[in-house]
């Protein structure tokens, strides 16, 4: 392959190099990571005390700077003392991949310290609940309100203006009082990500409606659609897709407002977990929790691509510029898209 | 008010053709159209004073340079234009806004591309309130009609340019309409293509009682097609002449070359583009080749 079609602008890349760059895309940043964490000569600023020797303060096990370490040495060694052994090491915060990768498991199985506190998976679930009530209440009135806006100019200067402008405060902001309002369990949590998600959520649902193509609309209102019928039979399935995909984007950032809202009231869920694991310094798990979010909301998204392909048969594939997009075209087969009629047919219909 | 009239010589054939059209009954009557459009930068006048009728089963094609309100007629005559003066009215309705006895052809594609080529053609009929099972069978016929059967379950974005607007007609006639609006339903598709599209087209309007007004800005097109062409004179848009076309029905390619055609378009030609080629002749041509290398 020669290098200059690498650089070709708005081409695609040949079917392997596509393949080699979305494996070295994850492979890179874990090649550091093991890099920096299993060659020993390789950043590791502190040292691993494993024979404390005369050192008043240091225990086996304890971490100390490099510097600090060679002072202390030379301090003991010129007053004739025994000096403490250990070897270089990374700060506690930096797990090698092989403790995460465990963490992965273990994470799961540790029990809480208190019987009052939940297991690893109830606050991942309870995460996940959280921002599936705070999405659907903020869908529920935000789909619809949006394509309103989209529709008809008297919704859309009736609310755009106070939506613009409420969507400028940080959902946060409102934190102290929705727990005035909610109490301080699960009520503030979701309102948080109501709020963060439903002022975006309209405006952007309402811009996607209005990209919907005029034409239709006449064509609909040649053939005797109006009024309402007008906004049911070819608003609503003319906007669907797209707002379909709007709402993937959206979730994501429904994520952004759970960390937030889980540490409003009592903190619970996920981010307790990794506060809790962070003041105990398993690092390894608090990584492996935020894996884990990661792969939650990839393959949230991955599944809801998948479903939207099943639920818009009508979709061009290409519309999808997820990462399930390009995996399916680089899995064998992964290109059949819906049946396109050959040239021939068409030409033998057309001559018809 | 009378319309100027170009006066072509017609055989005895498509004189009494044309004697015969005239005694049908008037489908649209278009009197004093003048749209204006208000802007913040001026008011721009798009047609003014354009009347014309359309018979029964007539295929009037209307002509004009680009800018000529050609397609702001169509869209007054469907209703998705409001006239600022004057009246259109088809059988003894006048026209207040879009409805299913106009049925429109666009230039754009307009298939709904969440819809089948059958559920495509079975929205104006749900419109009408027909029931589904009755729907489906009439958009059947509709499809074989335009010939399209084998795709009836295919999406519009997996069809060719020519069978979308194929199947845009079909959609717009299974309403059955008095008067069928086309705005340059061809201009998009290939040479080819639209060669069939027209010929298909001639076939279908000769099995459907059915009124045409089509817009075009292609003289061929024009002559092929149409029993009378209104040509439109640009800025404002108001009508230039009124031309019945005397090449004798029915139409084939092979009449292309026939006198009757090219006279046709010869008068065409010279109504259209003799106003606007004064100013290019003036322009000095900028050489930009060597002396010697001449290529003819």
């Amino acid at each position: 392959m020669r290098v200059h079609s690498l650089f070709a602008v708005r081409k695609e890349l040949p079917q392997r190099a596509n393949f080699a760059l979305m494996l070295l895309s994850f492979l890179v940043p874990l090649g550091i990571w093991t890099a920096v964490s299993y060659v020993p000569f390789l950043w590791h600023p502190k040292v691993h005390i494993e024979v404390p020797g005369d050192l008043e303060y240091a225990t086996v096990g304890m971490l100390i700077d490099r510097d600090t370490f060679a002072e202390e040495r030379a301090r003991l060694l010129a007053a004739g003392l025994e000096p403490p052994r250990g070897y270089r090491a990374n700060p506690v915060y930096l797990p090698a991949p092989h403790e995460v990768a465990r963490a992965l498991v273990t994470a799961f199985q540790t029990e809480p310290r208190r019987s009052s506190e939940p297991w690893f998976h109830q606050s991942l679930w309870h995460s996940v609940t959280i921002i599936f009530w705070g999405f659907t209440l903020s869908s529920v009135a935000g789909v619809p309100l949006g394509i309103l806006c989209g529709t008809y100019a008297l919704f859309a200067r009736l609310t755009e203006p106070v939506v613009e402008f409420i969507r400028y405060m940080p959902a946060p902001v409102f934190g102290a009082l929705a727990v005035a309002i909610l109490g301080i369990h699960d009520g503030p949590k979701i309102a948080i990500i109501v709020i963060g998600t439903l002022f975006q959520q309209v405006l952007v649902v309402a811009n996607s409606t209005r990209r919907l193509d005029p034409a239709l609309l006449e064509a609909a209102q040649t053939l005797g659609a109006r009024n309402l019928t007008l906004v049911t039979t070819v608003v609503v399935p003319g906007v669907i897709t797209r707002v379909y995909t709007d709402m993937r984007i959206l979730l994501g950032w429904a994520w952004t407002y759970l960390i937030v809202a889980e540490l409003i009231g009592t903190s619970t869920g996920i981010t307790w977990f990794i506060t809790q694991q962070a003041r105990y310094k398993n690092y390894e798990n608090v990584y492996a929790a935020i894996i884990i979010i990661g792969l939650i909301g990839l393959g949230t998204d991955l599944l809801l691509a998948w479903l939207g392909r099943r639920i818009f048969p009508w979709e061009p594939g290409q519309a999808d510029s997820g990462l399930l997009a390009k995996w399916r075209q680089l899995l064998p087969g992964g290109r059949r898209l819906s049946p396109e009629p050959s040239s021939t047919s068409a030409s033998i219909v057309q001559g018809s | 008010m009378a319309t100027p009239l170009e006066q072509l010589p017609q055989s005895p054939q498509v004189r009494a053709h044309f004697e015969a059209l005239a005694k049908r009954e008037v489908v649209l009557r278009v009197e004093g159209l003048t749209k204006v459009f208000s802007s913040p930068q001026g008011e721009t006048v798009a047609l003014r004073d354009v009347s014309f009728v359309g018979h029964r089963r007539e295929l009037l094609c209307v002509i004009g340079a680009s800018g000529c309100g050609k397609s702001t007629l169509v869209r007054v005559l469907a209703g998705l234009e409001a006239p600022t003066s004057g009246s259109v009215r088809v059988g003894d309705e006048e026209v207040r806004g879009p409805g299913p006895d106009r049925g429109m052809v666009f230039q754009q594609y307009t298939l709904f591309p969440w819809l089948t080529v059958r559920q495509n053609i079975m929205f104006g009929l749900k419109r009408r309130g027909m029931a589904a099972g009755i729907a489906d069978r009439e958009a059947r016929q509709w499809i074989d009609l335009v010939g399209l059967t084998a795709f009836q379950d295919a999406y519009p974005r997996q069809l060719s340019g020519g069978m979308q607007q194929r199947v845009a007609i079909a959609r717009a006639l299974a309403n059955q309409p008095q008067v069928l609006l086309m705005d340059e339903p061809f201009s998009a598709l290939d040479a080819q293509t639209r060669a069939r599209l027209q010929r298909h087209l001639l076939e279908i309007w000769r099995n459907v009682n059915l009124t045409i007004v089509f817009i075009t800005h292609d003289l061929d097109e024009a002559t092929y097609l149409a029993d009378r062409i209104l040509v439109l004179r640009p800025h404002p848009g108001e009508v230039e002449a009124l031309i019945e076309v005397p090449v004798p029905r029915p139409r084939s390619p092979e009449q292309f070359l026939s006198p009757e055609f090219l006279a046709t378009k010869r008068v065409l030609e010279k109504l259209i583009y003799s106003d606007d080629e004064s100013d290019e002749a003036e322009a000095p041509m900028l050489r930009l080749t060597r002396v010697g290398d001449e290529v003819f």
